[in-house]
């Protein structure tokens, strides 16, 4: 009985270095556990702080009036810039994605993922510094300029996102439909982005609430704005919430300063509303493809 | 390698495929000759009408491995013909080299020639597309399109351009499967719902539904239960005459009740490698009453290994 590693009759206690073994265990769980809470602290933090100080601007005036009481004209301005952005790189995004999952094989194919993964890690800065110098250097600021920089920062958020939820359609629709002689493009079309346009939708929303709150290109490429009045016309410098915020931030009136906490406890607001939307949009289209 | 000569097609009975031969359907013309076309043509055909396929000593490779080994037979037309064999032989791979379904898979590479009516479907002006529009597959696993029953049979016709009286090729269709009755109050409820037999057999409608010339079976029983399975056999009976069938089954008796030749294959060692290779094929009675060779009489005796 003694000649074994452990004696199999004793009870039922940690023996050998089981005692050890367990502390460590349990310190790398706590650790987890406490990098896990501090995450949601750090939100939580910042959720309530922009609350507690924003909240005293927001009124009706201040959500539809000009300047110098309100930033409707802002609202607006930067719902116009991230539609302009959304239609540019939603489409290219998307096909991009089909190209990954559906067309391209092998080496390009990581290639390209490789290139997404940098644009993504792009500071934010040199994409409007870029955009500066291609669309606004010796022009001026446009809105279809900050569409473009707000672009370049959604693409790869699209075309990931989208790629992600294309590989979970099962191989096997493919098959099917290979094996109907029907080519792979009107597969793409009606077999594999239908089952897919809850997680493409996830995929773009996400990239909107990004690109939504995106300032350092609009410094560059659409600044100088009054933000009087609504002015829409693309070709034209159109007032925005970051910019805005930025502005307010700098003034040295404690009610400028209240004013930007309320524009971003505005803006907070709808990218929280945009992710959450798209995370149940996420979920409901992942449990339709597992059923 | 076993050559052509030792593996003679099988003698076909000349009897008619069953009593009452099933209406056959107004068939849509596909483009491209056939062999009788050929023969109209004055020109000399390269095979005997009545082969489908003719595979002349094919090898499959993923990549450096051999996976099937000097296969070569004849399939005739009209008739079901059973591939049988081990797990890991290469029946699968070879019923999916018949439309090109392997062309996906990475590193496959096919030597030898696989003619379809006499025409190299690897011969490189070939579209593979057009391969799989005349010669169907359905696979082992029910893979209905997450649609509407409905919409999973009129699917391919309409992407093919075959809109004309689509309502009447999906109940054709279904009715082909034996599936009509059963659905035919709930066309518009998804297919996903249905059983996996139910399923299994609306693949088949779905593939029959734009009339392809050949139906490739992978092992389309293996996941049911055996009365679904039942309900197939009898499906592939009345299919029979209007298609030209392969079947790929693990499922001897299944074999035996349905085909009129089968093909047995097995592992043999090429290159000191075991590789799946074509032991033998004969007309069904033949290889389950006398087959000529010792491992397939182990095999159809249960004796295998």
């Amino acid at each position: 009985m003694s000649e074994g590693p452990f004696d199999p009759a004793a009870p039922l206690r940690p023996t050998g270095n089981l005692r050890r073994r367990r502390v460590v265990s349990q310190v790398a769980e706590y650790g987890a556990t406490a990098a896990a809470v501090l995450a949601v602290g750090v939100l939580a933090i910042v959720i309530y702080t922009v609350l507690a100080r924003g909240a005293g601007a927001i009124s009706f005036d201040f959500l539809v009036k000009g300047e110098p009481d309100g930033i409707g004209p802002m609202l607006v301005g930067t719902a116009e810039i991230v539609a302009i952005g959304t239609l540019i790189a939603a489409p290219i995004g998307v096909l991009i994605a089909i190209y990954l999952t559906e067309f391209g094989g092998g080496r390009l194919s990581g290639f390209v993922r490789l290139t997404l993964d940098l644009i993504n890690g792009l500071p934010s800065i040199i994409i409007g510094l870029f955009v500066f110098g291609l669309l606004v250097n010796h022009h001026k600021q446009s809105a279809v300029a900050a569409a473009v920089a707000l672009a370049i920062i959604m693409l790869p958020i699209v075309a990931r996102g989208t790629q992600e939820v294309l590989a979970l359609v099962p191989e096997s629709m493919r098959e099917a439909s290979d094996a109907l002689g029907v080519s792979r493009w009107r597969s793409v079309l009606t077999v594999i982005l239908p089952s897919a346009t809850g997680g493409i939708l996830t995929a773009t929303i996400l990239a909107v609430a990004r690109a939504a709150g995106e300032t350092a290109p609009l410094i560059l490429v659409d600044s100088v704005f009054d933000g009087k009045e609504v002015s829409l016309n693309p070709f034209e410098v159109v007032p925005n919430i970051p910019v805005k915020i930025f502005r307010l931030s700098e003034e040295a009136n404690p009610e400028a300063i209240t004013q930007a906490w309320g524009a971003g406890l505005v803006l907070l607001s709808f990218i929280m509303i945009a992710g959450l939307g798209a995370r149940a949009l996420l979920a409901r289209s992942k449990a339709r493809m597992a059923g | 390698m076993t050559e052509m000569s030792e593996i003679a097609p099988p003698s076909w009975p000349t009897r008619p495929p069953s009593a009452t031969p099933p209406p056959v359907p107004t068939r849509v013309r596909i483009q491209g000759d056939t062999a009788a076309d050929a023969l109209a043509a004055g020109r000399r055909p390269s095979l005997p009408v009545e082969s489908v396929f003719e595979v002349g000593d094919v090898s499959v490779f993923y990549g450096a491995k051999r996976a099937l080994a000097g296969v070569s037979l004849r399939i005739p037309r009209s008739r079901i013909t059973a591939l049988i064999g081990p797990s890991g032989c290469g029946k699968s791979t070879f019923i999916r080299s018949l439309n090109r379904m392997n062309d996906s898979v990475p590193g496959f590479r096919l030597e030898g020639s696989v003619l379809y009516h006499g025409h190299d479907i690897y011969a490189s002006k070939v579209d593979r597309v057009e391969v799989r529009r005349r010669i169907g597959m359905v696979f082992q696993k029910p893979n209905p399109f997450p649609k509407s029953i409905y919409d999973n049979v009129a699917w391919a016709p309409r992407n093919l351009g075959l809109r004309q009286g689509l309502d009447e090729r999906v109940e054709q269709a279904l009715r082909g499967a034996a599936l009509w009755d059963e659905v035919k109050d709930r066309l518009k409820s998804s297919a996903l719902g249905l059983s996996g037999g139910q399923q299994q057999r609306l693949c088949i409608a779905r593939a029959i539904a734009i009339e392809p010339d050949v139906l490739l079976l992978d092992e389309p029983a293996s996941a049911l239960d055996p009365i679904a399975t039942a309900s197939i056999e009898e499906l592939m009976h009345s299919l029979k005459g209007r298609f030209t069938i392969v079947i790929v089954t693990h499922n001897m008796q299944q074999a035996a009740r349905v085909a009129d030749g089968t093909a047995f294959f097995g592992l043999e060692a090429v290159d000191g490698e075991p590789t799946g290779t074509l032991i033998e094929y004969a007309d069904t009675e033949t290889i389950f009453g006398a087959p000529a060779d010792p491992r397939t009489r182990d095999y159809v005796t249960g004796r295998f290994g």
